[in-house]
């Protein structure tokens, strides 16, 4: 079988406590045991993280350029989903 | 016996820690460049520097407890073959990444041991070495498994290569866990030191978990056995490391670098 | 990565040459070329930039980087920009891969055991760097596989100074402080590169690159404080390494030898190359004679003279008939560095292939199981 065909591995890295897992970038393994120790021989030898995810590139859905349009444009226009839409008297604190 | 009396008797066992240490970073920095994938020049790299950290401190701490006031750099450059204290195992020349995985998962598993045992150690300095050094090669230990299995429960050809691995390394085994030699003796008796052969079994089990996963076999027992390394009686390619480690040192004596 | 448009996987053999994401053709190539430099600050500026402005009127390829914004992988990109990227990162993941040799060379004599833990994590990084930049090749639709394939094959290059020999122990703190000095010029600007995962490698990189030009000043500083034997070995590494490093820049490109048109150009608008050859080399000049004074050695150019009316250092002809000779193969180590990786790659083809029939094997099992759950559930 061809080593060409090592499976690609997408990574992301929890940097500290109280944050989100962040994507770093990507490694190459024969699994998904060994990816999680590439990624920490890789991306965290400075400490950079206290939490390792990877998933299998291949099992990552995600949406399409050509649909980006119809998927993030029409959010355009709800402006009165942010408070700053809101006209409230200037002396009411705590709003 | 005075508290530097004590110290200068077991420094000798502390000092084959630190050979051991110092010789298989030594022997695992060849592989850079060498690995076979990049994420594995990684992941050798990382674990010969903790080994490195391992070394200086042992060193470190050796050279106050003979009182000879040495550095790390003394101890490591300026001594003759003779003078090592560590295993003929860590010193054996590199051979195929199946060979250095056979070899890291036996030493692991004999330092993974020592370590956690060195957590009752009297002398409080080398129980803090030990401490994190443990984390340390529980992960290297980790590491050779993860390739043991691979290896040896891949194809025919690594099954096979793997199998020979552990062939290769068998006779170099008994060496870890020999109790004869005055420096363990002092160590025991000062309770700083524990004796080797009290670390077999763990280290052993682990090691037996790691082949059957693999779909290995133990090799039967070797015809021959290593000795004599922590009395300073090495094999021959010591001589060669070490012409290639200190020749730079000694060719300036007495320079900084 | 992200599924690429079929036409991605069919690049063409590169055929410029690289210097660290300095990209430049060989003389009789029509598309000769760019361009980097650096400034204070910039690594931190770039990984702060992002898309920032409105999302309206960013909706082609142009827009976007009209508006030096970052194209993203499944981005719509010109099949011509997806090949420059593709054979620069690929061309510099290729120069952080054989730049491992010259001073892993030096791994099992250095001098203490503090320059041999810093050497270890210097050369690995550099492995690290190479990983980084081969991941974002990939996200353009072309596999490590490939890639590695043609810098064994001959097909894409290295970067030329790590075709020079490590001769002595001084060579490893010449090549921190002159080589990686000049490589990180070069890279900085890369953080600013239109391509999103380049950028984003480039800023990894230029991060943890700090400590390599550092450590190798360092190396130098404590030789020429050392003793005789030591001080003229740290010179006789300057002499040797200054002038390859001038090189890594790149063919002269400014003045009279400004070329207009094609693939430069191209590189340019695209946002990818950001500044002259000539420019950055001025620039790694005069940033370089000031700590060569400091360090108490001497470059190996007698026409090097501060120029008042310019504001910079004057400095001598590259020799470029060697430069060229040693691009083209004609280097003391051209032979030694790929033959080295390819045997290393061959030496460890067993191993990943096994690492790839035991996760089969674990997939059938693992399916055999799920398997056998359903019939114990029926």
């Amino acid at each position: 079988m061809s080593e060409g065909t090592l499976p690609l591995f997408e990574v992301f890295v929890r940097a500290k406590r109280g944050l989100s897992h962040v994507h770093v970038g990507s490694v190459h393994a024969s699994d998904a045991a060994m990816a999680v120790r590439n990624a920490r021989d890789l991306y965290t030898r400075r400490q950079e993280g206290v939490s390792i995810w990877v998933v299998a590139a291949s099992d990552i859905v995600a949406s399409s350029p050509d649909e980006k349009d119809s998927f993030f444009d029409p959010a355009g226009d709800k402006i009165y989903r942010h408070p700053t839409f809101y006209e409230v008297p200037e002396d009411v604190e705590y709003l | 016996m005075s508290e530097k009396e004590t110290g200068a008797a077991y420094s000798a066992y502390v000092l084959g820690l630190a050979d051991d240490a110092l010789i298989y970073s030594h022997r695992l920095g060849e592989w850079l460049t060498w690995a076979p994938a990049l994420e594995e020049d990684m992941a050798l790299a990382n674990v010969s520097l903790d080994l490195i950290g391992q070394a200086r401190s042992l060193l470190t701490h050796v050279g106050s407890l003979d009182g000879t006031g040495r550095s790390e750099d003394d101890l490591a450059y300026l001594r003759d073959e003779r003078d090592f204290r560590n295993v003929h195992l860590v010193e054996q020349r590199r051979g195929d990444f199946g060979q250095e995985m056979a070899r890291m998962l036996w030493f692991s598993a004999y330092q993974k041991a020592l370590y956690a045992a060195l957590a009752d150690s009297a002398d409080e300095q080398l129980r803090a070495i030990a401490a994190k050094a443990h984390k340390e090669v529980r992960y290297h230990h980790d590491h050779a498994a993860q390739w043991v299995v691979r290896l040896g429960d891949g194809t025919q050809e690594s099954h096979e290569r793997m199998q020979a691995a552990l062939t290769w390394v068998a006779p170099f085994v008994d060496e870890l866990f020999d109790d004869s030699g005055a420096a363990v003796a002092a160590a025991v008796t000062a309770g700083v030191g524990v004796l080797p052969s009290s670390l077999r079994s763990p280290a052993q089990a682990s090691v037996e978990a790691v082949v059957a996963e693999a779909t290995l076999t133990m090799p039967a027992t070797p015809k021959w056995r290593s000795r004599g390394g922590r009395e300073g009686v090495h094999s021959e390619p010591l001589g060669f490391l070490l012409a290639e480690m200190q020749y730079l040192p000694r060719s300036v004596p007495g320079a900084r670098w | 990565m992200f599924t690429p448009p079929e036409g991605a996987r069919r690049s063409r053999p590169g055929h410029t040459v690289l210097m660290y994401g300095n990209d430049f053709a060989e003389p009789d190539d029509p598309g000769a070329g760019p361009l980097n430099a650096a400034d204070g600050g910039a690594v931190e500026a770039a990984a702060a930039h992002v898309d920032t402005k409105a999302r309206e009127g960013l909706a082609s390829f142009d827009a976007i980087i009209a508006a030096d914004q970052r194209i993203e992988p499944r981005d719509a990109m010109p099949e011509e920009y997806r090949q420059t990227l593709i054979r620069q990162i690929a061309q510099h993941a290729h120069s952080e891969i054989i730049g491992m040799q010259p001073e892993g060379n030096w791994i099992t004599r250095a001098p203490s055991l503090r320059r041999k833990a810093i050497l270890i994590a210097k050369v690995q990084d550099e492995a690290g760097h190479g990983l980084y930049l081969y991941s974002a090749a990939e996200t353009l639709g072309i596999t490590r596989e490939e890639l590695l394939d043609r810098l064994h094959t001959g097909k894409q290059k290295y970067s030329s100074i790590f075709n020079y020999p490590t001769l002595t122990w001084a060579d490893c703190g010449a090549i921190g402080w002159l080589v990686d000095g000049a490589a990180i010029m070069n890279q900085v600007p890369l953080c600013r590169c239109s391509y999103g995962p380049y950028a984003r490698a480039m800023i990894r990189t230029c991060k943890e690159e700090s400590f390599h030009q550092r450590q190798g000043f360092e190396l130098l500083w404590e030789l020429m404080r050392g003793t005789p034997e030591q001080q003229a070995m740290a010179q006789d590494a300057t002499n040797r390494w200054w002038w390859p490093a001038l090189a890594m820049f790149g063919p002269r490109d400014t003045g009279e030898h400004a070329v207009t048109g094609g693939h430069t150009e191209q590189s340019m608008a695209w946002g990818i190359k950001r500044f002259s050859n000539d420019d950055l080399r001025q620039k790694f000049v005069d940033m370089t004679v000031p700590q060569a004074a400091r360090l108490g050695v001497t470059l190996p150019d007698p026409d090097l003279l501060w120029n008042e009316e310019r504001g910079h250092y004057d400095f001598g002809e590259i020799d470029w008939d060697e430069f060229w000779r040693v691009i083209k193969g004609d280097g003391a180590c051209n032979a030694a560095r790929i033959e080295r990786r390819v045997s290393s790659h061959e030496q460890g083809a067993w191993v990943r292939e096994a690492a790839t029939a035991y996760a089969a094997k674990q997939r059938e099992r693992a399916d055999g199981a799920v398997g056998a759950g359903e019939g114990s559930a029926a």
